[in-house]
């Protein structure tokens, strides 16, 4: 197996950003991660990015982005309509064959211009399902009154979550929900889909990040303190949500496991939880412990952009580690209702 | 003060018809006559509503079992606010339900008054729509079962005509923003004038602006660049077949490539005013604009393009894009 490593990282996320399109607004973030390693388009031997088209209701916008990259003469390219940490992955595989040494990812999402609770339908079951319309916050609330009423978490335990990703977030200049608030004020909140409340549920968002990908001695090269990729998995749960058990994670604990989490201490956990319910699933599925700070950016509750969130977790646990602030992160990106994929990548300065 | 944001509605609707093959289909022909089936898995239990194979062991699966109308909510939540396209204009709760005789639940409506005539656990009953015609919404929803209601499956009659397809459409609203050089481009509209943009290390212009230069992998200028109405063909075809979504579009008609003068990459305009016999590559046109009175900030106040009469332009290099490979640009 190769080293690699997260080389450069760069993000964008807003309320909604409607006076730029898709390929405008990822253009500059391109560049900004170029920039910071000192490549052009023609040097990065792979380029891969993740999106869906369904969000903005944009039919092609993915080939439009992939004009922003700057494909003159064409380069070696390749998309997922998935998180675009599943283009990291993608990415990852192919340095791994050995035959490049750099890699540019990139995913965005712009859901304002549509209804996510509705778009997010259209992945369900499409003959049982999708024709009911059911939203996404209903899916977890359901998963989260059987947590709840099994004991797996508490409303309080809910609400703490949800109060510290606020803190966090306070500090992150690309979240979008950072006022503070105290547990007993979220407890005191109506129920928004019961039993989640307003600060259980993920702060939608428009945006999108970069991530610049280097092998062995070229990531020493390019950054002084490379986060490098020690172990990463992904596992995916039945579609079928009557035959899952919805108040645990068992393609999160499978992926933890091959990815090394456990093998020893994790300073930072940056995971890929929409709602308060499934940072509290992760954090156990993960075996993640007292020791661990977990989503230290407010994590994707506080800005969640659809294809953008899961990579954006490796980006800030990656920046982490560069600056010297942690030396070994675990970051997580899930898809699909009620986390059913989960993909971990286990990071580590040297 | 910066130009209020333009935007349209924008709906996509896809008209799914999609193949059900007997395990499903049999599920759905239940449900016209009234009967829900479940699937017996590798381990004896009865999945419902039936997959084809066994989401944990991968086996294939055939043997479709009736299981009752009524059954338990497992989990729930209230939808206060539903949904245009949901089971119910009132508010209702979502819930898995599982039913008698089956070991996995369903997410379906039940209709009930407020969350507080809502547990898990409770009984709840199956509510049929009168007319059926085997899809999941034959269940118009769940309501508390009363005590009389046994469940027990009704026997299914035999002889009955396979549901081999079913229909579900697909409909989503959108409020499209153009972002920022097409939002130059449709208010120029407007005023019957072409914008295109400009690559900063080129000078190459797009036409209609993109915002990004391909290129050079750079926003494009900030300022647009006027192009005048006129250019040539630089490609064309004949469509001697109607196209159903275009009743407006009479064959034969002729869809050309146009290229403006000053503009160094074409797009797709329609022929007018010109027998398509005579269509020709190289051609000089023009565009016909909409009457001045009918102007919008839109591309359709171009109708087509006609031909102006002039000599041919001599086509000598197709490749104007993507000049920096080989040197740069003129």
């Amino acid at each position: 197996m190769r080293d690699i490593a997260v080389v450069a990282f760069s993000q964008r996320q807003e309320a909604m950003i409607n006076t730029e399109s898709e390929v405008e607004f990822m253009v500059p973030l391109m560049n900004e991660a170029k920039d910071a390693v000192g490549l052009t388009q023609q040097e990065m031997g792979f380029t891969c990015s993740g999106s869906s088209d369904f969000l903005a209701g944009q039919a092609f916008s993915f080939v439009m982005t992939i004009d922003g990259t700057g494909p003159v003469p064409p380069i070696s390219e390749s998309h997922v309509e998935q998180d675009g940490a599943w283009a990291l992955y993608e990415a990852w595989v192919k340095l791994q064959c050995g035959d490049i040494d750099t890699a540019f990812v990139y995913s965005y999402g712009k859901s304002s211009p549509g209804s996510l609770r509705d778009v997010l339908a259209t992945q369900m079951d499409p003959y049982y399902v999708a024709p009911l319309w059911p939203d996404a916050f209903a899916i977890e609330a359901m998963a989260a009154r059987q947590m709840l009423e099994q004991g797996v978490v508490s409303e309080q335990q809910l609400a703490e979550i949800a109060s510290r990703s606020r803190a966090h977030a306070a500090s992150n200049p690309h979240a979008v929900r950072t006022t503070p608030k105290s547990v007993d004020e979220i407890l005191a909140e109506d129920y928004a889909m019961a039993p989640l409340r307003p600060s259980d549920l993920p702060a939608s968002s428009d945006g999108g990040a970069v991530i610049v990908l280097a092998a062995d001695d070229k990531a020493r090269e390019l950054c002084d303190r490379p986060a490098w990729i020690r172990g990463i998995d992904h596992r995916s749960d039945a579609h079928t949500l009557g035959v899952r058990d919805l108040t645990t994670s068992m393609s999160a604990r499978i992926a933890a496991e091959k990815a090394g989490v456990g093998n020893d201490k994790i300073d930072i956990a940056e995971l890929h939880a929409p709602f308060s319910t499934s940072e509290a699933v992760l954090t156990k599925a993960l075996g993640l412990g007292e020791d661990t700070v977990i989503n230290p950016s407010g994590g994707a509750q506080a800005a969640h952009t659809m294809m953008a969130s899961g990579l954006i977790r490796i980006g800030e646990a990656a920046q982490r580690i560069s600056r010297g602030d942690a030396d070994r992160a675990v970051a997580t990106a899930a898809s699909g209702p009620c986390l059913q994929q989960n993909l971990v990548a286990v990071l580590e300065g040297e | 003060m910066a130009d209020e944001v333009l935007t349209a509605p924008l709906v996509l609707e896809y008209p799914f018809t999609r193949t059900t093959g007997p395990v499903i289909g049999g599920f759905l022909t239940g449900l016209r006559e009234g009967v829900i089936h479940g699937v017996r898995r590798s381990d004896g239990t009865v999945m419902c509503p039936p997959l084809e194979y066994d989401p944990i062991t991968a086996a294939p699966l055939s043997e479709l079992v009736a299981v009752g109308t009524v059954g338990t909510v497992t989990t729930w939540t209230w939808n206060g606010e539903p949904r245009a396209q949901q089971p119910f204009a009132q508010p209702f709760a979502w819930a898995m339900i599982t039913l008698d005789g089956a070991d996995t639940p369903m997410l379906h409506a039940v209709f009930v008054d407020s969350a507080d005539d809502m547990a898990t656990g409770m009984r709840v009953e199956v509510v049929w729509r009168e007319e059926r015609e085997g899809h999941i919404t034959d269940i118009a929803g769940f309501i508390p079962a009363v005590a009389s209601s046994t469940g027990e499956p009704a026997a299914m009659p035999s002889d009955v005509e396979q549901i081999q397809s079913v229909r579900t459409p697909i409909r989503m609203e959108y409020t499209y923003t153009p972002g920022r050089a097409l939002s130059q481009y449709l208010r120029a509209m407007k005023d019957k004038r072409i914008l295109g943009d400009k690559c900063p290390e080129t000078g190459e212009v797009s036409v209609p602006p993109r915002g990004v230069s391909s290129v050079a992998g750079k926003p494009t200028l900030p300022e647009l660049v006027d192009l005048p109405d006129t250019g040539y063909i630089e490609s064309f075809n004949i469509t001697r077949v109607p196209i159903k979504m275009r009743p407006d579009l009479t064959p034969p008609y002729v869809s050309a490539w146009i290229v403006l003068d000053g503009a160094s990459v074409g797009f797709m305009g329609l022929g007018m005013n010109v027998e398509p016999e005579d269509v020709r590559v190289g051609m000089r046109v023009r565009a016909v604009w909409k009457p001045d009175d009918e102007l919008e900030m839109s591309a359709q106040n171009i109708l087509g393009w006609e031909p102006t009469g002039e000599p041919d332009e001599v086509i000598t290099d197709y490749a104007r894009v993507g000049r920096l490979e080989q040197g740069g640009g003129q």
